[in-house]
């Protein structure tokens, strides 16, 4: 079982939280522009990543509240857990503008 | 007293059919007990009221002066006197009070409470038949807990007069630490008979007389 370390009440047992999919899915721009096909690979297609890899987090029996993690698929490694609508450590600030904040898209 | 007089008649004997969650193991609660040891009984119909409220805005504010303060941080509980408050989220807090503070019995915290909301951002809501309280206490409660909770119960971890949002038997629960061997476990209504009977099954090996 994942310790998970919840920005507002410290580390908790996994079986607290709910996992959200992967962090930093961008709601398209303009959804009307896109064709059947686009919307689907928005909606469903997700990455499949063999290493670090970011995703949202809730804790839901603590505090109920959202927050995104990196961790690393292989090992089970927590790497980093950082806010909602930051983008994920490592990444420039042109990945940043192209990724939209994760309110965005709930 | 002619106010409280007033409204408990107008309750036309609403009080005295209300029957507690747990109502039903009172009896196997008693049985379970060992006094000083482990024992276990339901405070029911406490009046409850979740608020949703930025600490740092006015009606934050607002709210703090009728509460008693709003905790701030996770595990911190304010109040005042009867009034307790409990942090379940950054803007999240669960009041607690005994049950004659509820309107129906002529108590007013809740109107207090709505009225210090005003028209600010948050809301107030009734939510004292949302749970019931269990008060496990004894010298073996903590043994008894930590069966069935991940956390670190200990005293240099988890201190007196602080309450944390967890999970107990895979139930979530809110414990809440009264006193040195002192607990009270709030479970949701419908999760009260399961988690009375999990406790009471917790309790056995120490409520049970030694073999030798």
């Amino acid at each position: 079982m994942l310790l998970i370390s919840c920005p507002n009440c410290g580390p908790r047992d996994e079986t607290e939280f709910h996992y959200g999919g992967q962090a930093h899915v961008a709601y398209p721009e303009d959804p009307y522009a896109l064709n059947d096909r686009e919307w689907a690979e928005y909606l469903f297609y997700r990455d499949n990543t063999k290493g670090a890899y970011a995703e949202r987090w809730v804790h839901s029996t603590g505090c109920r509240q959202w927050f995104n993690m990196l961790r690393d698929t292989v090992s089970y490694e927590i790497q980093a857990i950082y806010p909602m609508g930051t983008p994920a450590p490592g990444t420039s600030a042109q990945e940043t503008n192209a990724q939209a904040p994760e309110g965005a898209s709930k | 007293m002619v106010e409280t007089a007033a409204a408990t008649a107008s309750n036309n004997g609403v009080r005295e059919a209300r029957r507690s969650p747990a109502a039903h193991l009172a009896g196997i609660f008693e049985a379970a007990s060992l006094a000083g040891v482990a024992e276990i009984k339901e405070i029911p119909f406490r009046t409850m009221a979740g608020i949703r409220v930025q600490r740092a805005s006015e009606a934050g504010a607002r709210i703090a002066s009728v509460s008693g303060g709003l905790p701030a941080t996770c595990g911190e509980v304010a109040g005042n006197g009867a009034v307790s408050v409990l942090w379940l989220g950054p803007a999240e807090f669960l009041v607690i009070a005994p049950e004659n503070a509820h309107e129906s019995l002529g108590g007013d915290l809740l109107p207090a409470l709505t009225e210090a909301l005003g028209d600010g951002q948050g809301q107030v809501v009734d939510l004292s038949a949302n749970r019931t309280v269990f008060e496990l206490s004894g010298l073996r409660a903590r043994d008894v807990l930590e069966k069935g909770c991940s956390l670190d119960l200990h005293p240099r971890s988890f201190k007196t007069g602080t309450a944390l949002a967890t999970e107990i038997g895979h139930i979530p629960v809110i414990l809440w630490k009264r006193g040195d061997d002192t607990f009270e476990v709030l479970p949701r209504a419908s999760f009260a008979d399961y988690l009375g009977r999990w406790l009471v099954d917790g309790m056995r090996e120490f409520a049970s007389p030694e073999v030798p």
